[in-house]
């Protein structure tokens, strides 16, 4: 193990080797996904540049392969951002339920606009560009890995309240 | 007609062309032209910037000819209503984040982007949104970054993945927010780098060095030789007036296909260094004055004449840098040898000279330089060649991606852009021992029939699966070359390593080669600008003195050409002392220093590169020849003039040429035709033991510190590739040392000592230091080999 990858943690290094053995050998590029939403987790939910080096040294890529992955998917934040992510869906089928009432309504309770972090470190609010796929339940969002659907502005208070 | 030929239709013209091309490629070949932006004939296909569409029929939509395969058949139209829509369009869509910026723009001229809004774009523009902006990263010294004005071919990007073997340039982001670029703020560090300036079809990557300081209008376009390193890469000069502005790549698919390296392109600068020498300058009683030619001419003369009346020729020693002409070798020779002296040489860096006239009539390469892209096997034994050559590196790689083997036997752990499948890393003084277990795996591989002497000098070596693989390898390719790189050709026992590669080669039915330093170092060997031949490789009855010789005699008198001997000699400390106590020194040169002023007594300037017509032989034999592209520098003259003078000074016979043509042709004729053969019978010279103890000192020459022109390219000064004048030792011997990175060591080299900043550096080998040259810091330590000791200071 070289110095770069030693950041990564034991834990994160188990789970990449878990998906390096679902691909061919010499294809290691594969796991890079995989690789960066792990470095993402073990971090609180951003990537750093070191991360990113560690995962390019872990997988044997050069490090700018991995920066455009990472700058390209919109599920990995290469700053620091929030302990928990708001993605509120604004595609067509949230937008006619009225997503845009949600999304001024969370913005105007944490005091941060879309795309901004709480200064207590505790939500950011993503900018989320795709439909999340909840259409039924629309508006609906995701904090963290979690869907809730058919928001009022008083549910979004009653979810917020339960985070720490 | 072969099979794999077929016929297609262009605009009504039938065309064959082999089958799975690309129809641009047909196109291009036939001098039909569509319009491009992402497709380049030495990168992979992108087909991203989609200007290329042509109407093909049957077809309902149009095609990009750089990613269309052509069919039998297949009837194309590249000039029809449709297709000029299409590539509209598409203009449309480039032209409406690009600015507007182009009367401030580098590129402007010659641009391709420009060139092509003015044949395919619309005059007015509908676009009335903002316009997208992007931020510019600093990429080094060498390329400046308008990243704005990028068109996202991914041109720069394909040549770091595909031809660099070093991706830094990427496209990160997506959609609207898609950034072309480097990511973090970093210098790209490929040797190769500047290509990508050549290939950005618009203003996003341009010279640095040449920024602001012409329109392309105003440039002439000339051509010259590289003068850096052996492969002799062709280049174009492009001049204002009688000004250098900058050097790009020119056409030469047998040497250096469209790329240069970055040291050939951007050290013209050093033309117009203020170091640069403008008059013949004496000293007279420590005291510099600047003199006419025939003043100086003067005063070389009545010096030597010295010498030559008294008999004493043989204390005249001339060393010259084989990075001058060919003709300015020869004449230097026969002017040395017309005064009586046979002490010339241009192996600067080398150390053990014994084989005389047993050598090959010049370091070939063993091969063509085009052949390097076919090869299966190739083994480099003391090479970093991706800095020394990076020419002859790009074709290796090429042959590594096609999948040859490539393995190595260093003193440094050098990086490669391409997986090297063997490599052992030991101290010098180890690598006859590591080439001797090599050829015993060979012996054993083969069952070779080998003479008394070779196996008893091998019978010790121990065999390990490195060999055995190396060996291997080598044999089971049809194709395969031993190669000695500059550290070799400089290690104190290089005949020894010769003789082992020349019968790893031998025995492995592998060529052998030599990866030559200087662009003309054949044409050195071949001028006669050595002490045991004469040109054509003739043989000297009466031997002079080699470099080192001339160095440890401390002669009273020195003729150097193109040399600083303390930063280019083996020996630094030697070649500072000798010049210093020598009665006299005259120095042909077209720079200045401190040192110089300080040993020499009569300073000449001579012209550089881009200032006479000349001559070079490359590495494989190749002989170049070249015309001045601007006249020289205020007083300057080529070399070959001031020698023809002093020819005739001296009053000797046939010093009478008209142009250096008519040197040319007489050096020439001596010459014949230009070939060599490496694989004589070789036999091993000297016993293959360590006699090593202590810490070796190892010595490695940075690409951009190789000869008084590139060491004043100040761009290229400001790259990593430049000495820095610290130790280099890896974590076990500076631990053994209590020492850490940036101390300060005790540096002790046979009575001599300096202060050295310590690196950790873990590409060396157990207890060994490595030091890069041609650093003023070092200069008073010494040789490039042998045992030096550290300890904190
Ligand atoms: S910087 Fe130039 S070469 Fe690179 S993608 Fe942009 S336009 Fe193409
Ligand atoms: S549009 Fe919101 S989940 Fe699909
Ligand atoms: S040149 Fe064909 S798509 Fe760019």
């Amino acid at each position: 193990m070289t110095e770069t990858t030693q950041i990564l943690t034991e834990h994160t290094r188990s789970e990449i080797d878990m998906w390096l053995k679902k691909y061919p050998e010499d294809k290691k590029q594969s796991a890079v996904l995989a690789a960066l939403r792990e470095a993402q987790h073990q971090n609180g939910g951003f990537l750093t540049t070191e991360l990113m080096d560690a995962v390019a040294a872990y997988l044997g890529l050069s490090n700018i392969a991995v920066y455009e992955v990472a700058s390209f998917y919109s599920m990995f934040e290469t700053e620091s951002v929030g302990r928990h992510s708001i993605s509120v869906c604004t595609n067509i089928s949230c937008m006619l339920m009225g997503s845009d009432t949600i999304v001024e309504h969370l913005e105007k309770k944490l005091g941060v606009k879309t795309g901004e972090s709480t200064k207590d470190g505790k939500f950011f609010i993503k900018v989320e560009e795709e439909c999340l796929a909840a259409c039924c339940g629309g508006p609906m969002m995701m904090i963290d890995h979690k869907y809730y659907e058919n928001l009022t502005p008083e549910r979004v208070d009653e979810i917020l309240d339960e985070f720490e | 007609m072969s099979e794999d030929k077929i016929t297609i239709e262009v605009d009504g013209q039938t065309l064959t062309a082999n089958k799975g091309q690309m129809l641009i490629d047909v196109t291009d070949d036939n001098d039909i032209y569509v319009p491009r932006f992402c497709y380049h004939k030495k990168l992979s296909v992108a087909a991203n910037c989609r200007l290329c569409l042509v109407e093909i029929e049957k077809v309902p939509k149009l095609m990009p000819a750089c990613a269309t395969p052509v069919m039998d058949g297949m009837k194309v139209k590249t000039r029809t209503q449709a297709a000029f829509e299409g590539q509209k369009s598409i203009m449309e869509f480039l032209l409406i984040n690009h600015p507007l910026d182009c009367p401030i723009c580098d590129q402007g001229g010659e641009c391709e982007l420009q060139d092509l809004a003015m044949g395919y774009g619309n005059d007015v523009s509908r676009y009335q949104e903002k316009k997208r902006v992007v931020k510019d990263k600093n990429i080094g010294p060498l390329i400046q970054t308008d990243l704005t004005r990028c068109i996202h071919c991914t041109r720069c990007v394909r040549f770091g993945e595909e031809i660099a073997g070093l991706r830094e340039m990427g496209a990160t982001g997506r959609g609207e927010n898609m950034q072309i670029g480097t990511y973090i703020e970093k210098s790209v560090s490929s040797e190769m780098s500047g290509n990508i300036i050549d290939l950005c079809p618009v203003g996003a990557l341009t010279s640095k060095p040449f920024r602001y300081s012409a329109r392309s209008w105003e440039l002439v376009q000339k051509d010259a030789i590289a003068p850096h390193d052996s492969v002799g890469s062709n280049i174009h000069v492009h001049v204002k007036g009688n000004q250098v502005k900058r050097v790009v790549p020119a056409n030469n698919e047998s040497i250096n296909e469209v790329w240069i390296s970055d040291r050939d392109r951007f050290s013209y600068e050093a033309v117009y260094s203020d170091e640069r020498l403008k008059l013949p300058m004496v000293k007279e009683n420590g005291i510099w004055h600047e003199v006419d030619w025939e003043t100086a001419l003067d005063v070389v003369k009545n010096s030597l004449k010295v010498l030559v009346d008294s008999n004493e020729s043989d204390q005249i020693g001339t060393i010259a840098s084989a990075s001058s002409t060919l003709e300015e070798l020869y004449l230097l020779q026969k002017f040395i040898r017309g005064i009586g002296s046979n002490n010339i040489d241009s192996r600067l860096k080398q150390s053990h000279f014994a084989d005389k006239n047993a050598g090959p009539s010049f370091p070939y390469l063993g091969q063509s330089i085009s052949e390097f892209d076919a090869l299966q096997s190739a083994l480099l034994i003391g090479s970093n060649v991706r800095k020394d050559q990076p020419i002859i590196n790009h074709r290796l790689r090429k042959a590594v991606l096609h999948g040859a083997s490539v393995m190595a036997l260093n003193s440094v752990d050098y990086d490669f852009n391409f997986p090297v499948v063997a490599k052992s890393i030991v101290a010098p003084d180890l690598m006859p021992i590591e080439l001797a277990s090599i050829l015993k795996a060979l012996v054993e591989s083969t069952n070779a029939d080998v003479d008394k002497q070779i196996q008893q000098s091998i019978d010790k070596a121990i065999v390990s699966d490195v060999h055995r693989t190396i060996a291997v390898n080598l044999t089971d390719a049809d194709d395969a070359i031993v190669l000695l790189g500059n550290i070799a050709t400089a290690h104190p026992q290089f005949l020894l390593l010769r003789s082992l590669a020349g019968l790893i080669a031998k025995l492995s039915n592998s060529k052998l080669g030599y990866l030559s330093e200087s662009a003309n170092t054949s044409g050195a060997w071949l001028s006669g600008a050595l002490p045991h031949r004469l040109a054509g490789a003739k043989q000297q009855e009466n031997v002079g003195m080699n470099t080192l010789e001339m160095l440890e005699a401390q002669l009273k008198a020195y003729v150097l050409m193109g040399v600083e001997p303390e930063l280019d000699c083996y020996d630094s400390r030697l070649a500072r002392d000798a010049m210093k106590n020598a009665a006299f020194v005259v120095s042909l040169t077209a720079f200045r220093s401190e040192e110089m002023n300080d040993y020499a007594d009569v300073l000449l300037p001579i012209s550089v590169f881009t200032e006479t017509s000349g001559t070079y032989i490359n590495n494989e034999g190749t002989s170049q020849s070249f015309a001045g592209v601007v006249s020289p520098l205020a007083e300057a003259r080529p070399a070959w003039k001031v020698l023809r003078v002093l020819g005739n000074y001296f009053e000797l016979d046939g010093f009478d040429y008209q142009s250096s043509a008519d040197v040319l042709s007489e050096v020439m004729a001596e010459i014949g035709d230009i070939k060599c053969d490496n694989s004589e019978s070789w036999k091993i010279t000297g016993s293959i033991n360590s006699s090593a103890n202590g810490i070796q000192r190892i010595t490695e020459t940075p690409m951009n510190m190789i000869d008084p022109i590139s060491r004043r390219a100040v761009s290229l000064q400001k790259t990593d590739d430049v000495s820095d004048g610290a130790i280099h030792i890896n974590s076990a011997l500076a631990a053994k040392n209590k020492l850490t990175n940036d101390d300060s060591a005790n540096v002790e080299q046979d009575e001599s000592s300096a202060t050295l900043k310590v690196i950790i550096d873990d590409r060396v080998p157990d207890d060994c230091v490595l030091i890069q040259s041609a650093h003023p810091a070092q200069i008073s330590l010494g040789a490039s080999f042998g045992e030096i000791r550290i300890s904190k200071s």
